[in-house]
C-alpha cells in the first residue's frame, strides 16, 4: 500500500513524452505567426534588394522621382504614393466624421432597441467584400459623379474610389470609437448631468475627450486600412501611374499597381517583378508603422479610471 | 463685490440660454443620427445597385436566322429535335468534342438548347437595361431598341438563373456561369481552413494555457495583432514569393508526378489564404478559450488530470462553439478576399472544374473583378449576378455563425 502511494506520488515528476510532444507542437503553432512576419520582411526585402541592386535604380531616385514608367526605366514611387494619399485622405474625410458621429449616437443617444437595429447595418457594411465595393464605385458612384462634374471628371477617378473607400472604413472607425466611448465610466456622465449639462455637452465635452486616445487609434487604423485597400482602387481609380493629387483624375495607387501588374503575365527575375516587391515592402512598413502607432497611442494615452 | 462671471446667466437670461442650448443639442443629435442614416442609405444603394444590374431588359439578335436550321418555332423544339439539329449543323469535329466531354444523349434539354443558341444561331446581345429602367421606362426602352437595333428582340431577362450556377466560364456573357468559380472558392477556403484552423487553435491554446509570461510570449501576442492589420495584398506577395515560386516543386505537384502545372495552383492560393486568416482565427480562438472559467481547469487539476487532459477534455469542448464561430467568420473573410488571389495568379479564364490541389483555379471574387472591369454592359450584369451569389453565400455563413453562437454560448 505504502509502495503504491509512493509510486503515485512520483507520478507528477514522471516524464510524459506525449504531453511534451503536444506542448512542443502547440509552441510551434504559436511561433509560426512570428515566422510569417519574418518571412514577409525577408521575402519582400530580398526581392526589393534585387530591385535596388539594379545599376539604374537608386534609393534616392525611387523616393524622389514622380514618374513611374517601367518602359523607360523610371521608377519613382511618388507617382503611386500620390494616388494612395489622395484616395486615403478622401476616405478618411468621409469615414471620420460619419464614423465618429455614428459612434456617438450609438453609444450616447440610441435606445437599446434602436441600437439592435442600427448596429447590424454597420456590421453588414463591414462584412461586404471589397470587390463588391469596387463594383459599386465604378457602376453607381462614378456615373453620379459624371453627372455632377460632366467632362471635368475622368471615367476612372480617385474621387469615386475614395468616397466608396470612406463608406468601407466607416464601420471600422465607428465600432472602434464606440468601444472607446463605452469604456468611459458612467460616473463621468452622471457628474456632468448633475452639473446641469445637456446630453450634447456631456457627450462632446466630457465623454469624447476622455475617449480621445481610442478614437485616435481608430483613425490611424482606418488610415492603415485605406492605404492597404486594393480592390476598390483597382476597379475604380484608374489603371496607370499618374502623379496627381486632383481627385477628378485617374491614377493608380501602390496597391492597384501591384494588382494590375501581377495580374498579367509576369516573369520572375525581371525588374517589373522586383519593383512590385519594393512597393509591397513600403506598403508593409507604412501600415505596420501606423498599426504600431495606434497601439502605442492606446497604451500611452489611455485614461484609467480606477 | 457682487460680480458674477458673465458666462453664468441668471433669471430670464438663464432660460434664454437654456433654450439655445437645447436647440443646439437637438440639431447635433439630428446630425449624429444622420451619419447613421447615410450609412443605411449607402448600404441600401449598394444592394439596390447590385439587384438593379442583375435583372432587366436585353436587346439581342441572332447572327444566323434560326429558320435556317429548323422549321419548328424555337420555343417548341424538343430534345430529339435539338439533337438532330446539332448533329447536322455542327462540324463533325466540334460535335465529337462535345460528345466526348459528355454524351450528347445524356445531356438535359436546356443544355442542348443553350448549345443551339451558343454554337448555331449565335445570340448577340446588343444592349442591356437596368431593372429600374426596365420597370418604369419600358415604353421608352421599346422605342429605343426598335430604333437603334432593328430586328433585335427585346426580352426581360434575369441574369441570375439556375444555369448561371451550374455552367462553367464562357467568353460570352450570355452563356457564362460561376460553376468553376464557386468550386474554386470552395477548394481555396477548404485548404485555407485545413491549414489555419489546427495551427490557429493550437497557437491560441499555447498562448493561453501553456505560455509563460515572458518576452517571447509578448512578442508573439503583439505580432499576431499586427499581422491582423497587414494589407491582404502583402500576403499575396508573400504567397507569390514563398508558395508559387519558392515551393514550386511542391505546390505545382511536380514532386507528386503532376507535370502540366506551375506553382499558380489552388494549393498555393489556399495556403496564402490560410496565412491571411490565421491571425483572425487565433484572436477569435483566444477569446473563446479565455471565456472558459478557471474553476473548470482547477477542478480538473484537482482530480489529478494532466495539463493536456485538462485542455483536451475540458477547455477545448467548452471553447468549441466560440472557436467554430470564429472560424466561420474567417471563412467568410477568405471567401471575399480578391487581391491576394490576383497576385498569386488566379487564372482569368478556365472552364475546367478544379480537380486536385494542383489545378489551376479561379474564384468567385476574381470573376466579379474580371467581369466588372469589362466595358460591355452584359458582363456587368453577370458580375452583379455573381455578387448576389457571393453575398448569399456570406449571408448563409454569417447566419450559421450567429445561430451557433446563440445556440451553444454558455454564460458562466
Amino acid at each position: 500500500m505504502l509502495f503504491i502511494m509512493k509510486r503515485s506520488f512520483d507520478l507528477s515528476k514522471k516524464p510524459r513524452p506525449g504531453e511534451s510532444l503536444i506542448e512542443a507542437l502547440l509552441f510551434a503553432a504559436g511561433v509560426l505567426s512570428v515566422f510569417v512576419t519574418v518571412a514577409i520582411v525577408f521575402e519582400l526585402g530580398k526581392e526589393a534588394m534585387l530591385f535596388f541592386a539594379d545599376p539604374d535604380m537608386t534609393w534616392v531616385k525611387f523616393f524622389t522621382m514622380t514618374k513611374w514608367q517601367p518602359g523607360i526605366g523610371q521608377y519613382g514611387i511618388w507617382a503611386l504614393v500620390s494616388a494612395t494619399m489622395t484616395t486615403s485622405v478622401i476616405a478618411i474625410l468621409i469615414a471620420l466624421p460619419l464614423g465618429l458621429a455614428s459612434a456617438v449616437y450609438l453609444s450616447e443617444y440610441a435606445s437599446h432597441r434602436a441600437r439592435s437595429i442600427l448596429k447590424p447595418v454597420l456590421e453588414i457594411l463591414a462584412g461586404i467584400p471589397t470587390v463588391v465595393y469596387g463594383y459599386f464605385a465604378l457602376l453607381f458612384v462614378t456615373p453620379i459623379l459624371k453627372n455632377i462634374f460632366k467632362d471635368g471628371i475622368q471615367v476612372y477617378n480617385m474621387l469615386s474610389a475614395g468616397l466608396v473607400m470612406g463608406i468601407m472604413i466607416l464601420p471600422l472607425i465607428a465600432s472602434m470609437s464606440e468601444d472607446a466611448l463605452n469604456a468611459v465610466p458612467r460616473s463621468l456622465r452622471e457628474g456632468a448631468y448633475a452639473m446641469g449639462a445637456t446630453k450634447l455637452e456631456t457627450s462632446l465635452q466630457i465623454v469624447l475627450p476622455a475617449a480621445l486616445s481610442g478614437i485616435g487609434a481608430a483613425v490611424i487604423v482606418g488610415i492603415s486600412r485605406a492605404v492597404g485597400e486594393t480592390m476598390i482602387v483597382a476597379v475604380a481609380a484608374g489603371a496607370g501611374p499618374n502623379f496627381s493629387f486632383n481627385p477628378l483624375d485617374a491614377a493608380e495607387t501602390m496597391t492597384g499597381h501591384i494588382a494590375r501588374i501581377s495580374g498579367g503575365d509576369l516573369s520572375y527575375n525581371t525588374i517589373d517583378y522586383t519593383s512590385l516587391f519594393a512597393i509591397a515592402l513600403m506598403l508593409f512598413l507604412v501600415t505596420l508603422t501606423l498599426n504600431l502607432v495606434s497601439q502605442w497611442i492606446v497604451n500611452r494615452f489611455r485614461e484609467r479610471y480606477e | 463685490m457682487n460680480q458674477k462671471p458673465d458666462h453664468f446667466p441668471e433669471g430670464e437670461n438663464f432660460y434664454a440660454s437654456l433654450r439655445t442650448r437645447y436647440r443646439v443639442a437637438a440639431i447635433w443629435q439630428t446630425l449624429f443620427f444622420s451619419a447613421l442614416l447615410i450609412a443605411i442609405v449607402a448600404l441600401t444603394a449598394l444592394l439596390y445597385n447590385v439587384m438593379d444590374g442583375a435583372f432587366g431588359y436585353v436587346a439581342f439578335d441572332y447572327k444566323k436566322d434560326p429558320a435556317a436550321f429548323t422549321s419548328i418555332p424555337m420555343n417548341e423544339l424538343t430534345k430529339e429535335d435539338l439533337l438532330v439539329i446539332l448533329k447536322e449543323n455542327l462540324s463533325p469535329g466540334a460535335y465529337n468534342k462535345l460528345d466526348n466531354e459528355r454524351k450528347m444523349e445524356t445531356r438535359a434539354e436546356g443544355e442542348l438548347y443553350t448549345l443551339f443558341l451558343e454554337r448555331l444561331v449565335q445570340i448577340d446581345t446588343k444592349a442591356t437595361w437596368s431593372m429600374t429602367d426596365s420597370l418604369f421606362r419600358s415604353a421608352e426602352i421599346r422605342a429605343e431598341a426598335a430604333e437603334k437595333y432593328p430586328g433585335a428582340q427585346l426580352e426581360f431577362r434575369s441574369w441570375l438563373t439556375p444555369q448561371f450556377l451550374t455552367t462553367p466560364m464562357s467568353s460570352k456573357a450570355e452563356f457564362a456561369g460561376v460553376r468553376t468559380a464557386v468550386l474554386g472558392s470552395l477548394w481555396l477556403v477548404g485548404i485555407a481552413i485545413l491549414f489555419a484552423m489546427p495551427v490557429g487553435v493550437g497557437a491560441a491554446i499555447y498562448l493561453h494555457e501553456y505560455a509563460p509570461k515572458n518576452w517571447l510570449t509578448s512578442i508573439i501576442q503583439t505580432n499576431i495583432t499586427n499581422l491582423a492589420g497587414v494589407p491582404s495584398i502583402v500576403y499575396g506577395m508573400l504567397g507569390l514569393a514563398v508558395f508559387v515560386r519558392g515551393m514550386e516543386a511542391l505546390t505545382s505537384g511536380a514532386a507528386f508526378g503532376v507535370t502540366d502545372s506551375n506553382g499558380r495552383t489552388v494549393l498555393s492560393a489556399g495556403l496564402t489564404m490560410g496565412i491571411l486568416v490565421l491571425p483572425l482565427i487565433i484572436i477569435n480562438a483566444q477569446e473563446a478559450v479565455r471565456a472558459v472559467p478557471d474553476s473548470l481547469r482547477q477542478a480538473a487539476y484537482g482530480v489529478g488530470a494532466t495539463r493536456l487532459q485538462t485542455v483536451w477534455h475540458h477547455v477545448l469542448p467548452n471553447a468549441l462553439p466560440g472557436i467554430l464561430t470564429g472560424s466561420i467568420l474567417a471563412v467568410s473573410r477568405a471567401l471575399g478576399e480578391t487581391a491576394p488571389l490576383i497576385v498569386v495568379g488566379a487564372s482569368t479564364f478556365i472552364s475546367l472544374d478544379p480537380a486536385s490541389p494542383f489545378s489551376k483555379f479561379t474564384a468567385l471574387p476574381i470573376q466579379i473583378y474580371q467581369w466588372t472591369t469589362r466595358p460591355q454592359s452584359e458582363f456587368h450584369a453577370i458580375a452583379a449576378s455573381a455578387i448576389i451569389v457571393l453575398l448569399a453565400l456570406l449571408l448563409t455563413l454569417n447566419a450559421a455563425a450567429i445561430l451557433l453562437r446563440n445556440r451553444f454560448q454558455r454564460k458562466w
